[in-house]
C-alpha cells in the first residue's frame, strides 16, 4: 500500500514536472531511468516493424519490468484499425497512415504523431541461373508488375528484345501488406494496384523459396531476406535515370537506393503519449534504435534524424 | 467359377491398396516428424521452454505461448465440452425429430464446415468488443468454443445414435426415468464416441491461428496470464512469427516449438485415450 502511494505521488511529481517546465524530453528520459514505472502499453501493426519494437521491448523490460508491453502482428493495416479506435496505445507501420485511416483516427478524437524508426529496402531479385537480366529500370519494373501486365506481358523478351523467349514468373508479398502498398506506389504509381497473375505469400521466405528453385522467377521482398538468403538468389540492380544502384545498407541510408527504400514508422496516440511509461518507452525505442535496429536486420537513421524524431514527440507531448 | 475367382482378385487387390494408403498416410506424418525432429530437437531444452520472447534467437522462448496454449485449452475445453455434450443428448434423446429438428441439425452440419476466420469475426464483435473482454484469454476460449462445438455436437448424437436401443428399452423396463436412463446407461455406453469427438474438436483448437489474431491476440507477450482475462499469445502464432522470419536461427526454434506444440496435442490425445479405455471396460453388456 505504502509502495503504491508512492508511486503515485511520484506520477504527480513528474506530471508536475512536466507541465510546470518546458524541458520536458530531459525531464523525462532522466525521471524514466530513476522512477520505477507501472502501466500497460498496447502495441499492434506491422509484421515488418515487429521485429525492431519486439527488440526494444525486450530491452525496455530491464530498464522498467513492471511496464507490461505487449506488441500484436495485425499488420499496418489492421494495426491502424484498432489504433483509430483507441484500443491500441502505438501502432508499427511499414507505411504511412492511409486518409481514410486517418479520417476514422479524427472521427474518433485520436491525435497521433508519425515518428520515423527505421529503413528498409526492398529488393528485387532472380534466380542464380539467370545470366541475362543484369538491371532493371524503374519503368521495366511498372511494365511488368502494373495491372495492365496480367496475361499480356510475360516473357522476358517483352522487357528487353534481346533476353530470351521464355515465361517469367512471379513472386511477391500479399496485397494485405505495407511491403505491397509500398512497391506498387513506388513502382506502379497508385499504392494497391498490380497484376493479379502472380504468386503472393505472407511469408517471405516462401518468395524466397520460389525464386531460388525457380529458373525464371523474380520477386521483391525486404532487405532482411535476402542479407540471409544471398548464396541462393541474384540481386538486381535498379535504374532511376541516374544509373544502377545496387540496394545495400549505404544506399539505403543515403537515398540513392530510389524509389525502393522506405521508412518504418510508430504512431503513437496524444492520450497515450502523456502518460509517463509510454514516453519513456518512446523516448527509449528512439534513443536505442541506433543500435537495436541493426541487430533485427533493418537500417538506423542517422543519429541526427533520430535527434529530430525525439524533438518531435517531446514537443508532440507539451500540452498546448 | 471365374466369377469367384476375378471377385476374390478384385478383393485381393483391394485389401492391397487400402494397405498402401494407409500406410502412405503414415509414411508422410512419419517423414514430417523425423523432419521437424532434425531441424528443432535440439533447440529444445529448460532455458527455451522458460525464457519470454527475444530478439536473439538464442535467448528466446517459448513460456509465454506455450502457457498461453495451455490456458486455452482449457478453457476452450471447459466451456465447450459441457454445451457441446448437452447440446448433442438433448437434440438425440430429448428433442422431437420435427422440421425444426432437422433445421437445426442442418445447420449444425453446415456450421462445422464455416472456415475459423469467421469465427474470429464474430469473437471479435460479439467478445471483444460488445462484452469488453478485449483481447483476452477469455474472448478467445469462447471464439474457439464456437468454432469446435458443432463437431463436438455433431460427435455426440452419433454416438448417442450409435448405442443400441433395446439398451433403452431395458432401462425403461425397470422403471428407470429417461434422465436415469440417458445417464446411466447412455451417456456411458457412447462415451468412446464422444471423446473420440473431444479429441479431434480440441486438437482443431489448439493449432488455430487466424481467428485469435483476429481478435487481437499478440505476438510479444512477456509476462504469463494469470486470469482469464489477461492478454495471451498462443503457441501457433509463436511458430507462425518465427518460420516468416529471415534469420535461419528463427526457422529452428520454430521447429522447435513446433515439437512442443506436438508434444501438447499428444499428451492430450493420450490423456482421452486413457480416459475412453478405462470407462469402456466399465460397460458389460
Amino acid at each position: 500500500m505504502r509502495f503504491l502511494r508512492a508511486q503515485v505521488v511520484s506520477f504527480v511529481a513528474i506530471g508536475l514536472l512536466a507541465t510546470s517546465c518546458g524541458q520536458k524530453g530531459e525531464q523525462e528520459s532522466t525521471s524514466g531511468n530513476e522512477a520505477k514505472l507501472t502501466g500497460e502499453i498496447k502495441i499492434d501493426g506491422s509484421s515488418t516493424v515487429y521485429p525492431i519494437t519486439e527488440a526494444v521491448a525486450e530491452e525496455f523490460r530491464t530498464d522498467q519490468p513492471d511496464v507490461k508491453v505487449t506488441v500484436g502482428v495485425s499488420g499496418t493495416g489492421g494495426g491502424f484499425k484498432k489504433f483509430g479506435r483507441g484500443e491500441t496505445d502505438i501502432n508499427d507501420a511499414s507505411r504511412p497512415i492511409k486518409e481514410q485511416e486517418a479520417a476514422a483516427c479524427k472521427e474518433n478524437n485520436i491525435n497521433y504523431v508519425e515518428l520515423k524508426v527505421a529503413y528498409d529496402g526492398l529488393v528485387v531479385v532472380v534466380n542464380k541461373e539467370n545470366t541475362w537480366v543484369d538491371h532493371f529500370t524503374v519503368e521495366e519494373l511498372k511494365k511488368i508488375w502494373e495491372p495492365g501486365a496480367q496475361e499480356k506481358i510475360t516473357t522476358w523478351n517483352q522487357i528487353r528484345p534481346n533476353w530470351p523467349k521464355e515465361k517469367f514468373n512471379l513472386y511477391g508479398p500479399g496485397v494485405a501488406s505495407g511491403t505491397y502498398d509500398y512497391f506498387t506506389e513506388a513502382v506502379v504509381g497508385k499504392s494497391g494496384s498490380s497484376r493479379g497473375d502472380y504468386t503472393a505469400s505472407e511469408d517471405d521466405n516462401v518468395l524466397v523459396q520460389g525464386t531460388s528453385g525457380d529458373k525464371n522467377g523474380l520477386a521483391f521482398f525486404g532487405l532482411a531476406y535476402y542479407e540471409e538468403n544471398k548464396d541462393k538468389l541474384k540481386l538486381v540492380g535498379i535504374d532511376n535515370g541516374k544509373g544502377v544502384v545496387m540496394p545495400s545498407v549505404e544506399t539505403v541510408k543515403n537515398g540513392t537506393y530510389s524509389p525502393l527504400s522506405r521508412p518504418v514508422f510508430i504512431y503513437v496516440t496524444d492520450v497515450a503519449a502523456k502518460r509517463p511509461e509510454v514516453s519513456s518507452f518512446v523516448n527509449f525505442y528512439l534513443s536505442n534504435a541506433p543500435t537495436l535496429v541493426p541487430d533485427v536486420g533493418y537500417i538506423p537513421l542517422n543519429d541526427d534524424e533520430y535527434a529530430a524524431e525525439t524533438a518531435k514527440f517531446t514537443s508532440f507531448g507539451k500540452p498546448q | 467359377m471365374s466369377n469367384v475367382k476375378r471377385n476374390r482378385n478384385i478383393d485381393t487387390a483391394f485389401k492391397y491398396v487400402g494397405i498402401f494408403f494407409t500406410l502412405f498416410g503414415i509414411a508422410v506424418l512419419f517423414v514430417f516428424i523425423i523432419n521437424i525432429l532434425i531441424d528443432g530437437l535440439t533447440r529444445i531444452n529448460w532455458e527455451f521452454l522458460t525464457n519470454l520472447p527475444s530478439r536473439r534467437a538464442s535467448k528466446a522462448g517459448i513460456l509465454t505461448a506455450w502457457t498461453g496454449t495451455a490456458w486455452i485449452l482449457a478453457l476452450t475445453a471447459l466451456i465447450a465440452i459441457p454445451i457441446g455434450v448437452a447440446a448433442g443428448i438433448y437434440l438425440q434423446e430429448y428433442g422431437r425429430k420435427n422440421r425444426i429438428a432437422r433445421i437445426i441439425e442442418l445447420n449444425i452440419a453446415n456450421l462445422a464446415g464455416v472456415p475459423s476466420i469467421i469465427y474470429g469475426l464474430l469473437g471479435l464483435e460479439i467478445f471483444v468488443r460488445l462484452m469488453n473482454l478485449g483481447g483476452s484469454l477469455l474472448a478467445g476460449a469462447l471464439t474457439l468454443s464456437l468454432l469446435i462445438l458443432p463437431v463436438i455436437i455433431v460427435a455426440t448424437r452419433e454416438a448417442l445414435k450409435a448405442v443400441p436401443n433395446s439398451l433403452r428399452e431395458a432401462s425403461y423396463g425397470m422403471g428407470a426415468t429417461k434422465w436415469q436412463t440417458v445417464w446411466h446407461q447412455v451417456l456411458p455406453a457412447a462415451s468412446g464416441g464422444i471423446l473420440t469427438g473431444i479429441i479431434l474438436a480440441l486438437s482443431r483448437a489448439v493449432g488455430e491461428t487466424a481467428p485469435l489474431i483476429v481478435i487481437g491476440a499478440l505476438a510479444y507477450v512477456p509476462f504469463v496470464a494469470d486470469s482469464p482475462l489477461d492478454e495471451f499469445t498462443v503457441l501457433p502464432i509463436q511458430i507462425f512469427n518465427w518460420v516468416s522470419r529471415p534469420q535461419e536461427e528463427f526457422l529452428v526454434n520454430g521447429a522447435a516449438a513446433i515439437i512442443i506444440l506436438l508434444l501438447i496435442t499428444f499428451v492430450m490425445n493420450g490423456i482421452a485415450v486413457y480416459l475412453r479405455n478405462k470407462w469402456q471396460k466399465k460397460i458389460s453388456w
